[in-house]
């Protein structure tokens, strides 16, 4: 049981490490938002993972349910609003990427740095 | 564009589907999932898919950017001016108890009036943002 | 049998961010995003979130896969080789995953109904809410009710990351190109859409290089 109730965390801390990797290893600048989006989305799994319990059910009352376990609500009001937030950001990373590529002819990071020295 | 014959037609006959579905997400977020995130996230989705088919220059003749940007500041304002109401009936800051007698039916009214802020705000961004994108031209050769 | 559902999906995420690492072409990673985001909202459902997979799945994979999808019809879709080697990313991410994998032995098990983190206002709103607010979601009474100051700051930011687009593609300078010769020359319009955008075009209307336009490009060196 050690093993399974820690292997959703496991899970969520590979995904974030290949998203982390994307962002500092890959020159890409699409790649790199690509990368901050698996790492986002990662941290999403963390939060609802600590808001699930055991045999429970959604946040929504049932009619004339009284001893029905409910998972706990506050992780979800909390992603909830962080995913649209979240899409709102990238959209703004990737305008920043269409105005670089239009300023230097490229998105690889590499090429940036050799332009701009 | 002309021969796409099944995306057009199917195109046609989907939007005012989901323009529906998106809000009926919208108010029956009280009782089971949704609200206004989810819901300005799918009517302008809808959007999307018409410029997606019928281009640009033709959705824009439906929803001039004009008309977006007004949108996605006059969810912030209702959202805010809720919150001042409130405060002028004699609550605090978005205690919406004080909308109707029974604080109960005040919770109602203020939810459904907050939502509906989030759905405009929401709805204006994600269509504003797309025409930013997809009216940009290509920058290389 | 959520725990199978569990661990089934979590695997496939897993196998999906390795394979958008491994991706070269862009066009393929955006679009294996797009699984990543339904992937994870299958897994929401699984951990009871209905409202967060209801967005994930509207936002991840439709509206934000679309807005990459126009980032790369502008900006090309092939990802280079990077120069340097990958030694020191690798380390710097073993080395953090083994500290976090460390922290979370003492995180309370999975599901566990005694985790503190159900212990202090998550009651109150899962007993009081039905009288208090008088709607049965939880979730929309807590986000617009109780934590509505929150999803106020949430809408401005969304609206202020709209401005900070608007700035940034639509009242900003013209975009400049980069011809065949390696010169630079403006455009003198950058309303047109990407469809329409034709080489010759742009070089008919050749018109100058705008002073504070140069400036921006050489000040870098």
């Amino acid at each position: 049981m050690t093993a399974l109730g820690l292997f959703n965390y496991w899970a969520v801390i590979f995904l974030m490490m290949v998203g982390f990797y994307t962002l500092i290893a890959r020159g890409n600048l699409v790649k790199k938002i690509i990368g901050l989006n698996i790492f986002q989305t990662s941290v999403f799994i963390l939060y609802i993972t600590m808001g699930k319990i055991t045999g429970g059910t959604a946040p929504i009352f049932v009619e004339g349910g009284e001893d029905v376990i409910y998972s706990n609500p506050i992780p979800h009001v909390l992603i909830l609003t962080a995913i649209v937030v979240g899409v709102a950001t990238s959209a703004v990373g990737l305008s920043l990427v269409i105005r670089i590529k239009e300023a230097f002819g490229t998105i690889e990071e590499d090429e940036i740095q050799d332009e701009s020295l | 564009m002309d021969d796409r014959v099944i995306l057009r037609v199917g195109a046609k006959i989907l939007i005012p589907f989901i323009l529906v579905f998106a809000l009926y997400v919208q108010f029956h977020g009280d009782y089971g999932p949704g609200g206004g995130f989810q819901a300005g996230v799918i009517f302008a989705a809808g959007f999307v898919l018409y410029a997606l088919i019928y281009g640009l220059e033709n959705v824009k003749k439906v929803l001039p950017p004009q008309a977006v940007y007004i949108c996605s500041a006059l969810g912030v304002l209702l959202y805010a001016g809720v919150g001042y109401v409130t405060m002028a009936l004699g609550g605090n800051f978005l205690d919406y108890g004080v909308l109707a007698h029974d604080p109960e039916h005040g919770q109602h009214y203020g939810i459904l009036l907050v939502e509906l802020g989030v759905l405009i705000t929401v709805f204006g961004v994600m269509v504003a943002v797309f025409y930013a994108f997809a009216g940009r031209r290509r920058a290389d050769t | 049998m959520v725990e199978f559902v569990d661990i089934a999906l979590l695997v496939l995420l897993g196998i999906t961010a390795f394979s958008i690492l491994r991706q070269k072409n862009l066009f393929a990673a955006v679009m294996m995003a797009g699984i990543y985001s339904l992937l994870s909202a299958g897994l929401f459902v699984v951990m009871d979130a209905v409202d967060v997979a209801f967005t994930e799945a509207a936002v991840g994979a439709g509206i934000s896969t679309i807005l990459m999808l126009g980032t790369l019809a502008l900006v090309g879709h092939s990802e280079h080789q990077p120069q340097h080697r990958p030694i020191l990313p690798l380390f710097v991410v073993i080395l953090t995953g083994a500290v976090l994998v460390y922290g979370t032995l003492d995180i309370p098990q999975f599901g566990d109904a005694s985790n503190p983190a159900h212990h202090h206002v998550a009651p109150h709103y899962l007993e009081e809410s039905e009288h208090e607010i008088g709607i049965p979601n939880v979730v929309t009474s807590v986000l617009a009710s109780y934590r509505g100051y929150d999803t106020m700051g949430e809408t401005t930011v969304i609206f202020a990351a709209l401005v900070g687009v608007l700035l940034l593609l639509s009242l900003g300078p013209r975009p400049r190109r980069v011809v065949s010769n390696g010169q630079r020359i403006s455009d003198t319009d950058s309303g047109k859409p990407v469809s329409e955008g034709g080489v010759e075009e742009a070089q008919e209307d050749t018109l100058q290089i705008s002073p504070e336009e140069k400036t921006l490009g050489d000040t870098n060196g």
